[in-house]
């Protein structure tokens, strides 16, 4: 209780370094891929300072480059972001007390590393307060701005991005990203079915259909396949998004 | 190509209001709603590998031999790699194959 306002702001600041200098090479690799799949800077610049979101932000500019219809690029934005219903469903409890307007304003810097560590917070501490919260969330996304601008502005220098092996990165972040949701339940028959429906999906409807298709297909293999034993659900799903973040 | 145009502006923040959905939604869903359908809540928890898969896989068949090659390795690898580590191994190995011009 004797924390000021500022120590916990600089608190929740300190803790977000491990996440910036891990995202912060996204950040760059976001920008150049956006100026390479022929967004403007400016695009680029927006799309990082709205969403705020890595990995939705990647399959965005992915489907730029494809000309695909605008509603389904916000669609599938919206898939690849919706892991963050269920983390604002768990730290509500957390955040109760924060009033409306900080409620608004915080859940707008909520990431997977700031879930995972307002999680902790919250059992260490017994309470997350608001200046701790928005602590990690602006130290989180300055620094993404910042190298999201490094990295347009430095892919305008950039040539053929075959040349340099930029093209594969993409995939394989994707790939990191996926291998991180390992441990979840179900995991390696739905990315073994969804995986191999896409490539179907590809070949016989064609893109950008076979994302959806493939996505669709493995959530329903997963609500079919056994549920986990009645009364360990809460622990269990508390546990996995911890692991996750990581 | 690229250049000033500002004419993808409105479908990213259409997508920035769809984020921005998921971040509050769970909010206040929860507020409304005791808790989901045990099934329900298993589709969900399917959604990040399902999608991710489907944005990896194709580029196995698109991407080329090279970029295939690397990203079964990367697979492997992540096994046992953190990310970053993960990403500059199949890096490495898609520039080894070009430079090798196979």
């Amino acid at each position: 209780m004797a924390e000021t306002l500022r120590d916990e702001f600089w608190q929740g600041a300190r803790k977000a370094l491990p996440a910036i200098l891990s995202a912060s090479p996204f950040g760059a690799l976001f920008g150049a891929l956006a100026v390479d799949n022929g967004l403007s800077i400016t695009d680029a610049m927006l799309m990082s300072l709205t969403v705020f979101a890595g990995a939705s932000q990647m399959v965005g500019i992915e489907l730029f480059g494809q000309k695909v219809q605008p509603w389904l690029i916000v669609l599938s934005v919206f898939a690849v972001n919706f892991r963050l219903v269920l983390y604002s469903a768990s730290i509500a409890r957390h955040i109760q007390h924060f009033s409306r307007l900080q409620k608004a304003f915080g859940l707008f810097l909520l990431t997977d590393p700031h879930y995972a560590e307002t999680e902790r917070r919250a059992d260490e501490r017994g309470r997350v307060r608001f200046a701790w919260f928005i602590g990690y969330g602006i130290a989180l996304y300055v620094p993404w701005q910042v190298a999201t601008a490094l990295g347009a502005v430095f892919a305008g220098l950039i040539g053929n991005p075959a040349a340099i092996g930029l093209d594969v990165l993409l995939p394989i972040y994707f790939l990191s990203l996926l291998m991180g949701f390992r441990k979840r339940r179900n995991w390696l028959p739905v990315v073994a079915v969804s995986s191999v429906v896409s490539i179907l999906a590809l070949k016989v409807v064609g893109s950008p259909w076979h994302v959806s298709i493939g996505a669709l297909v493995g959530m329903v293999l997963s609500a079919c396949l056994p549920l986990p034993v009645e009364g360990d659900e809460a622990p269990a799903a508390d546990a996995q998004g911890r692991r996750e973040a990581n | 190509m690229g250049g000033f145009d500002l004419g993808y502006a409105p479908v990213v923040l259409m997508a920035a209001l769809a984020t921005y959905l998921t971040r509050i939604g769970g909010y206040l869903l929860v507020r409304r709603f005791q808790r989901l359908p045990p099934r329900l809540m298993a589709a969900l928890d399917a959604v990040p590998a399902a999608v991710l898969s489907t944005l990896v896989a194709p580029a196995l068949i698109t991407g080329g031999r090279d970029a295939a090659i690397a990203i079964v390795v990367a697979f492997l690898a992540g096994f046992r790699l953190a990310p970053v580590p993960m990403l500059l191994v199949g890096w490495a190995v898609v520039m080894g194959l070009r430079h090798l011009g196979l």
